[in-house]
């Protein structure tokens, strides 16, 4: 690569052809400030925040979209940049619905620090004082609320980018520009797949996940009623950051301990249920297997996992005619939402209309699945409320407590025991990897063939990832299985979902199970996160979840012994007739247009 | 207007543009003449044809002057407001329309036969006033001059 | 005394420059153009060649597109809707020599919507020059240069003559303009190595093919060889239409239109051009002293110069595309004070406001369009303060 001098602020450095004057200062250290910039996304240049001075230019430059170039010479501030920077921020406040004090980004709003960091002390535009624009309220799962919108394009890119989606765009011109879906019409009325990266990477308050805190609240407060709330695995890697921790902390013991002093009467582990769908999923994997080689009749394969609900409206409106490739497993919340008001709840001489049922879900999609029909019986849901990780934030602030300063408390059982396999469900690739640790030893006796079980070639973030295990030295009952390589495949993001379902349409793709999550990084990187999301976030996200999953004894879903005795006591097998009615779930057909 | 000639123009639009994604616009610009406007239908066959969202198109369709999405009359009359027919009495023009539709400028007549419009400068700044009916232009307009031409379309 | 200058309007023999131009290795043909120091007649003035040679070098092996931009839209100017009327097939060949400069096979003609009526005859023009193997497949009998040209029509939006803006509107999206860099000769329409072009420019690249590149610089200033056309309206008895040698000063322009003896001010370029007022009027029409796409708008004494003013603000504010802070915000911010001076509420603290605000948007902003908002505002305001002050 070419190297190049520039100066920054008088300061020589040396640089990659090819990057750009942002790149350089982040890189360096040196402060630019942006809005419309992300490093998930493609570069717009359009906030102006970012402009610097560049010797023998008239007009300053924006930082993001500049390459570097020999003998630039830089300058970061002084006056001109300083004035250009102050009116920006002066008129994207005139124009935005400022109630900091009463807005979920107060404190946390990328506008609201670069108002202090300009010092800015008056607006010298009319203000809009009042919401103009009325919020879309439609959305199961997100308010949107134009009246704070700075148009920095970041969920428009995030929706037709990253999730390949297209819900969110510019409508209309010039000052009457807007962001919203086809003829202004409520998002509810388009395609939108709850999965949240809008809000995820929205800088304001413009865009934010429907709370259900003060239900939750109630419901805790509420006599006679039995709280039962369970955690993803990926809340524990992620919360501590809301409260200052570094990103990658696990605070697993200490959210525990939070949620007890909460008042929530039982605190179980999403990861009980994670380690229950791999073994109803790696059986019904065996099953499909088994139909296409032995019995040789049209089965669909590759098979897709279903725990992510946000690529499961995707592909019911992109993909209904590919539905039947689905596992027709309930995600981790829903298997556990059944399980809580039937097993549990008979062991505990409850009835189901005693229980509230929460969850604590990196996500927002999770509200919508929580919602759907299918997902209940006899007149109530499995899962009653589904929050986000930042939602139990608040209320965990609400309630005075101080979640870094806490002891650990283990989760309560019978709903509390899992296995590392169900740890790494938050990140991605971490699906296929659980099932293939048990998958691989039930069709052989032995471990899979990766040293310490894990599976490097379906870790990291590359976009689309495979793996092929040949099976080998099968269990007499599994020789069908002779001579076959498995080939897997995981894909993150919807819009690399799209282009891996795009080949599976057109008989193009060869493997036999594919893991998708919806969103970039998986469900560490979900919509319900601490935000901001950045790739560095992820990656340490992402080791704390490697680490706690190395750190256990127990690391194969197969090993539990709670989903053990749960399937002696209860469902008798994997893909039993009462695993089917309970854990086991259909899809809609939805379409695109 | 009936989904089969929906279809069947934007058939024959993109047979003449093409399939990818940059016909899209041509095509928008077929269909508005020949349906007069791009409604929730139009917008949708048009995503489904091109593999696209409804609001992407929308959101291509809504920034064009030229583009309606939502109905307005059969004669869409553009009256220039730039400075050089300013200069040249646009106001009475556009005074003498207003009152003999009936209509203040943005609006649409009840009949739905015509609306009223701005447009920016198009280019017969040497010749006075200028106006378009949808894609006729026409300048050096008078008062009587423009209520004649505009009552020619009917 | 700028002389008057007739060759935009001058027929030639179609095919005559084409046929010269293949008989010259491309880079020659290139340098000609370079030569005759030929630069950009839509306004922003880029040398031609350069923008030749960049694309031409940037195409190398590759798939390349030559486009014309016919997108005239800056207020008062009507000059390439007459070339178009009058000599289609002079800027059709200039295109089909430009593409034979770069390498393009790709092409299109970028017509404002508002120029719908000139389809019929430009489809025909191009009809008729592909039946005389001067455009299409196998160009004057070379059987490996092929151009295929495409009209495609705009909708009604003046930043579409942003050259970035009229690639995104091409590709079917909005008319947003892009970064730059990259330039549209590195990325340009669906990412190929491209060139837009001015109508105008287009109909100069025949004659200077004829003639060689010295020719051009025979009339014109040192810094800006050749002729202009100039449409001219407002307040004069001659509106029209003019071709003079750059150098022209705006006294002599007003005197062959016509205009009053006391003009008040003439504005040069369009909304986002320059006003001048009579202490300029010895200034001379060139790059290097008052630029101009060739809008020339003249105002008399009984002209409001707050009028002027606000009917500019109001097409800016209008035709913003939007994307970009400064210009998106600023130009509404822009029209809303300057209409506080209509409520009465205007005083000098509402321009010193707006001054800050105009440097922002001419520093900031994505794109030439809200870089040159500011520059009626500000030449109005410092030389009619009185009258903004008392409107």
């Amino acid at each position: 690569m070419n190297q190049l001098n520039v100066t920054v602020n008088g300061i020589a450095y040396r640089a990659e052809a090819g990057d750009t004057i942002l790149e350089l200062c982040r890189r360096e250290g040196i402060h630019v400030p942006t809005l419309c910039d992300h490093p998930d996304l493609r570069t717009k240049g359009i906030c102006r925040i970012c402009v610097v001075e560049v010797k023998g230019y008239r007009t300053l430059q924006a930082a993001c979209s500049t390459p570097l170039a020999e003998g630039m010479e830089i300058a970061t501030s002084g006056d001109k940049v300083r004035r250009a920077r102050k009116t920006i921020v002066e008129l994207l406040l005139a124009n935005h619905y400022t109630d900091c004090t009463v807005c979920p980004k107060n404190l946390s709003c990328e506008l609201q620090s670069l108002a202090n960091e300009y010092g800015l002390t008056e607006l010298r535009w009319k203000e809009r004082r009042e919401r103009i624009i009325p919020r879309d309220l439609s959305s199961p799962v997100f308010v949107r609320d134009n009246n704070k919108c700075i148009l920095c394009q970041r969920c428009i890119r995030a929706c037709q980018d990253l999730q390949g989606v297209g819900a969110l765009a510019n409508l209309w011109k010039g000052d009457r520009t807007i962001i919203g879906s086809a003829f202004n019409r409520p998002i509810s009325d388009i395609v939108c797949i709850n999965c949240g990266q809008c809000v995820a990477h929205c800088p304001t308050g413009a865009l934010h996940e429907k709370y259900s805190v003060e239900d939750v609240w109630k419901a805790v407060d509420e006599p006679g009623k039995v709280v039962a709330i369970q955690t993803a695995p990926a809340i524990r890697a992620a919360l501590g950051e809301e409260f200052g921790l570094p990103p990658g902390t696990r605070v697993t013991g200490r959210m525990v301990t939070a949620l007890k002093m909460m008042g929530f009467d039982y605190v179980f582990d999403t990861q009980f249920a994670a380690d229950l769908t791999i073994m109803e999923e790696a059986t019904e994997l065996l099953t499909r297997l088994k139909g296409a080689l032995v019995d040789k009749k049209h089965t669909h394969l590759p098979m897709t996992t279903s725990c992510s609900p946000g690529w499961i409206k995707f592909q019911e409106h992109f993909f209904p005619e590919l539905l039947p490739h689905l596992s027709t497993c309930k995600s981790p919340q829903q298997m556990f939402g059944a399980l809580l008001k039937t097993y549990w709840a008979e062991r505990m001489k409850l009835s189901p209309e005693q229980i509230y049922s929460v969850s604590v879900m990196p996500c927002t999609a999770k509200k919508f699945e929580a919602s759907r029909p299918e997902m209940g019986r006899e007149g109530y849901a499995d899962v009653d409320f589904a929050l986000t990780t930042r939602e139990l934030a608040a209320m965990i602030k609400q309630a005075g407590i101080d979640l870094t300063n806490l002891p650990d408390t283990p989760f309560d059982n019978p709903l509390g025991d899992s296995t590392g396999a169900a740890t790494i469900f938050a990140a991605t690739g971490g699906v296929m990897e659980a099932a293939l640790r048990t998958a691989y030893e039930v069709v052989t006796g032995r471990e899979v063939p990766f040293e310490h079980l894990d599976i490097k070639p379906l870790r990291g973030f590359e976009g689309v990832r495979e793996a092929a295990v040949p099976f080998a030295g099968l269990k007499p009952e599994y020789s069908w299985l002779e001579g076959v390589t498995l080939k897997v495949l995981v894909a993150h993001g919807t819009a690399n979902a799209k282009t891996v379902m795009q080949a599976v349409k057109a008989g193009t793709l060869d493997a036999h199970f594919i893991e998708i999550m919806t969103c970039p990084g998986g469900c560490l990187g979900g919509g319900g996160q601490p935000l901001p999301i950045t790739p560095e976030k992820r990656v340490a996200r992402a080791r704390a979840i490697y680490e706690e999953d190395a750190a256990l004894k127990l690391r194969k879903s197969h090993e539990n012994p709670a989903v053990a005795k749960l399937y002696a006591d209860f469902l008798g097998k994997p893909n039993s007739h009462k695993a089917h009615e309970l854990l086991h779930t259909k899809y809609t057909p939805r379409g695109r247009y | 207007m009936l989904r089969e000639s929906l279809l069947m123009k934007i058939d024959e639009l993109s047979r003449a543009y093409g399939e990818e994604r940059d016909a899209v616009l041509p095509v928008l610009q077929g269909l508005q003449r020949e349906f007069g406007y791009l409604g929730p239908e139009v917008v949708n066959e048009v995503a489904r044809k091109f593999e696209l969202s409804q609001t992407e198109v929308f959101s291509v369709a809504s920034f064009y002057h030229f583009l309606n999405t939502k109905r307005r009359g059969r004669f869409v009359i553009r009256i220039c407001r730039t400075i050089s027919c300013a200069l040249k009495d646009k106001e009475k023009v556009q005074h003498a329309l207003e009152a003999e539709l009936g209509i203040k400028m943005g609006e649409t007549t009840g009949d739905g036969k015509y609306t009223l419009d701005y447009a920016n400068c198009m280019g017969m700044c040497d010749q006075g006033p200028s106006m378009m009916v949808n894609d006729d232009l026409f300048a050096g307009l008078t008062p009587s001059k423009a209520v004649d031409i505009v009552r020619g379309y009917r | 005394m700028a002389r008057k200058i007739d060759l935009v309007f001058s027929d030639l023999e179609p095919g005559l420059a084409l046929k010269k131009a293949l008989a010259m290795k491309p880079e020659a043909l290139i340098d000609t153009i370079k030569e005759s120091k030929l630069r950009g007649r839509g306004g922003a003035g880029f040398s031609t060649g350069m923008k030749w040679e960049a694309a031409r070098r940037s195409a190398a092996g590759k798939e390349a597109c030559f486009i014309c931009n016919a997108d005239e839209g800056e207020p008062g100017t009507f000059k390439d809707k007459r070339i178009l009327e009058l000599q289609t097939s002079k800027v059709i060949e200039g295109m089909v020599i430009g593409a034979r400069a770069v390498g393009a096979t790709r092409g299109f003609i970028y017509l404002r919507g508002e120029y719908n009526y000139l389809k019929p005859s430009i489809l025909a023009k191009l009809a008729e020059l592909e039946k005389l193997g001067l455009l299409g497949k196998a160009i004057c009998g070379e059987k490996d240069f092929c151009f295929d040209l495409e009209l495609r029509l705009g909708s009604g939006a003046y930043v579409c003559g942003e050259e970035t803006a009229l690639i995104e509107s091409l590709e079917s999206r909005r008319g947003e303009p892009r970064n730059k860099p990259p330039f549209p000769t590195d990325h340009g329409f669906l990412g190929m190595p491209t060139v837009v072009n001015n109508v105008e420019t287009l109909a100069f690249i025949p004659h200077i093919v004829l003639h060689g590149g010295e020719w051009f610089q025979e009339f014109g200033t040192k810094a800006s060889a050749g002729s202009k056309l100039f449409s001219v309206s407002g307040d004069c008895a001659k509106p029209g239409i003019y071709e003079f040698e750059y150098g022209i000063t705006i006294r002599q322009l007003l005197r062959e239109v016509e205009a009053d003896a006391d003009t008040k001010a003439v504005q040069i370029g369009g909304a986002s051009g320059f006003c001048a007022s009579a202490d300029d009027f010895d200034k001379a029409i060139a790059f290097e002293g008052i630029p101009t796409g060739g809008s020339i708008i003249v105002f008399n004494q009984s002209r409001s110069m707050f009028k002027v003013l606000k009917n500019f603000v109001e097409f800016f504010q209008e035709e913003s595309c939007g994307q970009c802070t400064p210009c998106r915000e600023g130009c509404s911010r822009m029209l809303e004070g300057i209409l506080k001076f209509e409520e009465g509420k205007g005083n000098s603290k509402t321009i010193t406001d707006l001054l800050e605000l105009a440097e922002t948007m001419s520093l900031a902003s994505k794109c030439g369009f809200g870089q040159s908002v500011p520059n009626s505002f500000r030449t109005i305001v410092s030389k009619f303060r009185d009258e903004i002050l008392s409107a």
